[in-house]
């Protein structure tokens, strides 16, 4: 078969519907416009399933611990009456250390269901580890590809440290310099190993998830009397949120506010060889978090089942220092040393809490492992060896790249609020640009709207003002 | 150095020419081949650095590549102590300790 770039992406929808076992063409509807809720119902797994599945494997029922020295830290920050408390769902108690083995384990779970001889999953992050250890779990082969190294061939540490977990549990993991023709070249593995592919956008990968939203709604109701008034999760590419918000919502929270956050690295090309190692975020950042959110169907299935429009109430930035520094107070304050990308949500969570009333409740839906490559100093010292200046100061001086700002006192930790609307603009602008749309029938109107949780009159507002 | 038949090694290869790479890649992307690393059993009887030589990986994939690093040493670690980190345990401590609350 021709392995060159182009005929190997000319086969990426065969490939796919192979190694994913799921028709998407039965949930198409008209142009753009499919039907989500079908596509969640048929190939996933309800709820009580899910959950059943996990409990055989360790994954799952994490501990929801209240935060209460960051809290009373936030109440001495806080004007009088106001200062909401944080609990955090400790989801490093999880079998490879975070809340991707929810997600790994169902589709690891399909695949052995499928007769399957291994799964494979193209991710420089946590979500390797998962699918290694949940392979394990089931007797099945696991390859992980990662964009790890630049054209020097320095790899970032936070990937290493994943490459070296995934060889734990027994996986091939093969390492790519950056570029988006990583995908290419896990396309020639699916073609080569008839593996499953474990994308992170399938519906079984959100229908993990949906457990974490569940738990913390029962674990909230029971420690507090009440759901949670707000749930805050690190947004990348979009599955913690769509997943944990569905999970409120099948537990009866429905009016727990769903806020996503991610570290600001805008201005740093995500396919930039020299921008790579200048990062010390690898997720939970811009990068990922804007255009996963504002283009969904970017990612590696032809339908991603992770739509966040549809359940973000807001979207919060904070910088790289002032996660770093809510690291060390986590460890510090409360004896959890976690992270530190988990800990963004954790980052817009201090600040948020400053503003709430201090009968109000903040979940932060996960933590993570740490270790070798991860911690802040790991990524500390890695940045200053890659030429970007550390500094004590105001994280405002922040910028991506160049510049990380350690706060000098916990109430410089502030976030930015990138406006919902502003994500609607773009995904709608996307579609007119990508997808080149010039008209949109009456049922694609009707999907816009309900993928980003507007009314037709909005999108064709929206749409007059791009033309 | 020799590695022998069944070593734990690093291959390396390159997966696309910078001629045949994806189009709208930023400049210092585009003008450098897209390079894979994995690692596995040698399956050659012996090779040095810089060979040419088969690899079975984990999964039992036969994959080809120039040999890079025999038993290859994880490098990443924990860090150097930093300075901009070190106090900010304690000065939460004196915050959390000091005086009342705000307003």
């Amino acid at each position: 078969m021709d392995k060159s770039y182009n005929s190997v992406m000319n086969r990426k929808n065969e490939i796919m519907k192979k190694s994913v076992g799921v028709d998407y063409s039965k949930y198409e509807v008209e142009g753009l416009a499919f039907d989500y809720e079908k596509m969640m119902e048929d190939a996933g797994y309800n709820l009580e399933q899910v959950r059943e599945l996990q409990l055989e494997t360790g994954v799952g029922n994490t501990p929801l611990v209240e935060l209460k020295n960051i809290n009373a830290l936030i109440k001495k920050l806080s004007p009088k009456g106001k200062g909401a408390r944080i609990f955090i769902k400790d989801e490093e108690k999880n079998p490879s250390g975070s809340y991707k083995d929810r997600r790994a384990s169902v589709s690891a779970h399909r695949a052995k269901e499928m007769g399957y001889k291994g799964i494979m999953a193209a991710t420089s992050g946590n979500y390797g580890a998962a699918v290694a250890s949940q392979a394990a779990k089931k007797g099945l082969r696991a390859i992980i590809v990662q964009e790890c190294q630049d054209s020097r061939g320095i790899g970032q540490p936070e990937i290493l440290e994943k490459a070296r977990a995934c060889e734990a549990y027994g996986a091939e993991v093969v390492q790519i310099t950056v570029g988006p023709e990583l995908f290419y070249y896990f396309l020639m593995l699916l073609e080569e190993t008839d593996y499953f592919n474990a994308s992170l956008y399938t519906p079984f990968a959100i229908a993990g998830v949906e457990t974490l939203g569940w738990e913390i709604a029962h674990q909230t109701r029971e420690m507090t009397g009440k759901f949670p008034d707000a749930v805050i999760s690190t947004h990348a590419g979009g599955g913690i949120t769509t997943g944990t918000a569905r999970g409120l919502l099948k537990a009866g929270a429905k009016n727990t506010k769903v806020i996503g956050a991610s570290v600001d690295l805008r201005g740093l090309h995500m396919a930039s060889d020299i921008d790579f190692n200048k990062k010390s975020f690898t997720t939970g950042h811009t990068g990922f978090g804007i255009p996963f959110a504002v283009y969904p169907d970017r990612s590696d299935v032809p339908r991603n089942a992770a739509r966040v429009l549809r359940y973000m109430d807001r979207y919060l930035l904070v910088t790289q220092g002032e996660v770093f520094y809510m690291t060390e107070a986590l460890a510090n304050l409360e004896g959890m040393q976690r992270g530190p990308a988990g800990n963004t949500s954790l980052t817009a969570a201090f600040a948020l809490a400053q503003e709430m009333d201090e009968d109000q409740v903040i979940v932060v839906n996960e933590t993570e492992y740490t270790g070798a490559g991860k911690l802040p100093s790991a990524q500390l010292t890695f940045a200053k060896e890659n030429g970007v200046e550390v500094k004590k100061g105001d994280p405002k001086e922040n910028e991506p790249g160049k510049k990380i700002v350690i706060p000098e006192h916990p109430s410089q930790i502030n976030y930015m609020e990138f406006e919902i609307e502003d994500m609607k603009k773009s995904y709608v602008k996307q579609l007119l640009k990508r997808d080149k749309k010039e008209k949109f029938t009456q049922k694609e109107l009707e999907f816009i709207a309900e993928d980003t949780r507007s009314t037709v009159k909005e999108i064709k507002n929206i749409i007059n003002e791009f033309k | 150095m020799t590695a022998k038949k069944g070593d734990w090694v690093q291959i390396h290869f390159v997966a696309l020419e910078p001629g045949e790479r994806a189009e709208h890649l930023p400049e210092e992307t585009k003008k450098v081949p897209l390079e894979i690393r994995i690692k596995g059993f040698l399956e050659d009887e012996k090779a040095n650095i810089g060979d040419t030589v088969k690899i079975k990986t984990n999964v039992g994939r036969i994959v080809e590549g120039t040999l890079k690093e025999i038993n290859p040493i994880y490098e990443h670690n924990f860090g150097k102590p930093i300075p901009e980190l070190l106090q900010i345990g304690n000065n939460l401590w004196e915050i959390l300790e000091e005086g009342e609350n705000n307003g």
